[in-house]
């Protein structure tokens, strides 16, 4: 990235951080309402007090562990649900109705489900945020899947290769950048709803944290588990993207913004 | 070595609708038959079939005298464009047949490198193919496609996206190739001089079934003169 454009994202950042401190400083009420809301130096004094306590950095790990393991499982389970419901035909048929059903439901809404399908709180969060990604992420494969160029797989079926190497030679790879499309997408709705499922039922986690901050009315604490979700997922997305791009280093170069017409 | 591949009232596509109808061809081990026609013919239809991607609806099909059941290593098939896999290195799309084939990394370097200088590709191993230009691309398509030793290679218009120079020196290439390997070749194009210049025969598709089949006088004699030929055919193909 040029000077540039780094000290343009500097510049916005800064510039959002700016107004907010000074519309809840000055305490601007214009139809809404800023005199509650904390300033940025009053967050950024709480979040200081709260790098320094192993309670502040449990709930971080807490979080993280959620996500990962929930997305993780939400990739495997997604690329294969989305390999199988475009590669066959009898699997679609098969799994594609139940998948059109659940899906419109939001994960959150599982909560209660979760809750009564699990001995353990833990383990119906990770289900939650597994089950908000799972779509996206299917979904997302499907699409791919099917738009692999079909020369691809008959090469490689000329050659000899069977089904095993069509599928992980072929159809994986092909399909990867339509999937990590997907897996990006799912890793936003995974935020969501760890973040939520934790204020729900959570008993360690920034979300759970972030909700017991309000209930005592501690707004610079609300504001500092905001700030810690957003950085989070910020981290995480940016390692999706990044890999993401790795592992399709092969695609045409695109053409770069503000070039051509 | 070379592959005979037979098809005895061949017909492919929907039940009712056959996009190829009655076929009988024989191709000699060995050969090289163009297969000419314009475009919704049939011409890629036939060579699918032949490739075993798609099971005929009638006839039947025959690789070396026993029906041919399936895709598999003996006929390896090279398409007009966009027949390499794009996140395979220029080596490693060679190699791809040696490796299903079970060769191991070390085996498959010899081969591979031989197949890269043979078509002129030295030092270009380690690029992607949407580094190198159409014509390269055909180049690797064309080892990769030898690299496994068919016996019989399948040509899709293989240079119907180059430019008439670089489609000369394809030409070219294939025919130093051919010399040495003698494999069965099926060549689809639509492109009159191309067809007599490269086959033996030339076949001429139309409107789903085969309309004529042709001996080529000196098949790939720079000195033979074709020209009654070449004017027979071009009433045939329009």
């Amino acid at each position: 990235m040029t000077a540039r454009r780094r000290l343009l994202r500097a510049a916005a950042l800064l510039g959002f951080l700016g107004l907010w401190q000074l519309l809840t400083a000055l305490k601007v009420e214009a139809w809404v309402r800023f005199d509650h809301l904390p300033t940025v130096l009053q967050v950024a004094d709480a979040l200081r007090t709260q790098l320094g306590t192993a309670v502040y950095w449990q709930d971080l790990a807490e979080s993280l562990r959620r996500i990962c393991t929930g997305f993780a499982l939400a990739a495997l389970l997604g690329v294969g649900a989305g390999v199988l419901t475009a590669r066959s035909r009898t699997a679609a048929d098969l799994i594609g109705p139940v998948l059109e059903l659940i899906r419109p439901i939001p994960a959150i809404a599982l909560v209660p489900v979760a809750i009564m399908l699990f001995p353990e709180n833990e383990q119906g969060i990770v289900f939650i945020t597994c089950a908000a990604a799972f779509f996206p992420i299917t979904v997302a494969t499907r699409h791919a899947v099917r738009a692999v160029p079909p020369r691809w797989e008959e090469a490689v079926r000329t050659m000899g290769g069977g089904t095993g190497r069509v599928l992980f030679g072929v159809v994986l790879p092909g399909a990867l950048p339509g999937v990590v499309g997907g897996l990006s997408v799912g890793l936003g709705v995974s935020w969501i709803c760890v973040i939520s499922a934790e204020m729900v039922s959570g008993q360690y986690g920034v979300g759970y944290r972030t909700w017991s901050a309000y209930t005592v009315l501690d707004y610079p604490g609300v504001f500092v588990g905001m700030a810690t979700i957003g950085l989070l997922g910020w981290a995480t997305s940016g390692a999706v993207e990044l890999l993401g791009r790795r592992l399709t280093r092969w695609l045409p170069a695109p053409v770069p913004a503000g070039v051509g017409a | 070595m070379s592959l005979r591949l037979t098809a005895r009232g061949l017909s492919v596509g929907h039940p009712g609708r056959p996009v190829l109808r009655d076929v009988e061809l024989d191709v000699a081990p060995g050969e090289v038959l163009t297969v000419l026609g314009p475009s919704g013919c049939g011409k890629s239809t036939l060579l699918r079939a032949l490739a075993g991607l798609l099971p005929p609806t009638g006839g039947e099909l025959l690789a070396g005298g026993r029906p041919l059941t399936g895709p598999g290593a003996d006929r390896a098939l090279v398409f007009q464009e966009d027949g390499l896999l794009p996140w395979r290195t220029v080596r490693r799309n060679v190699e791809l047949p040696l490796a299903i084939a079970g060769l191991k990394r070390a085996e498959r370097r010899a081969p591979v490198a031989d197949w890269l200088g043979r078509v002129g590709l030295d030092g270009h191993g380690e690029r992607l193919p949407r580094e190198l230009s159409g014509g390269q691309r055909q180049r690797v398509q064309l080892a990769r496609a030898l690299a496994g030793a068919p016996r019989a290679v399948l040509m899709d218009e293989p240079f119907g996206a180059l430019d008439p120079q670089t489609r000369a020196a394809m030409q070219r290439l294939l025919l130093a190739v051919w010399e040495k390997e003698r494999c069965t070749v099926v060549f689809v194009t639509h492109d009159v001089d191309e067809a007599l210049l490269l086959g033996d025969r030339v076949a001429v598709l139309a409107g789903g079934t085969l309309a004529a089949l042709h001996e080529v006088p000196g098949p790939r004699d720079p000195a033979a003169d074709r020209s009654a030929l070449r004017a027979l055919l071009l009433t045939q193909y329009t």
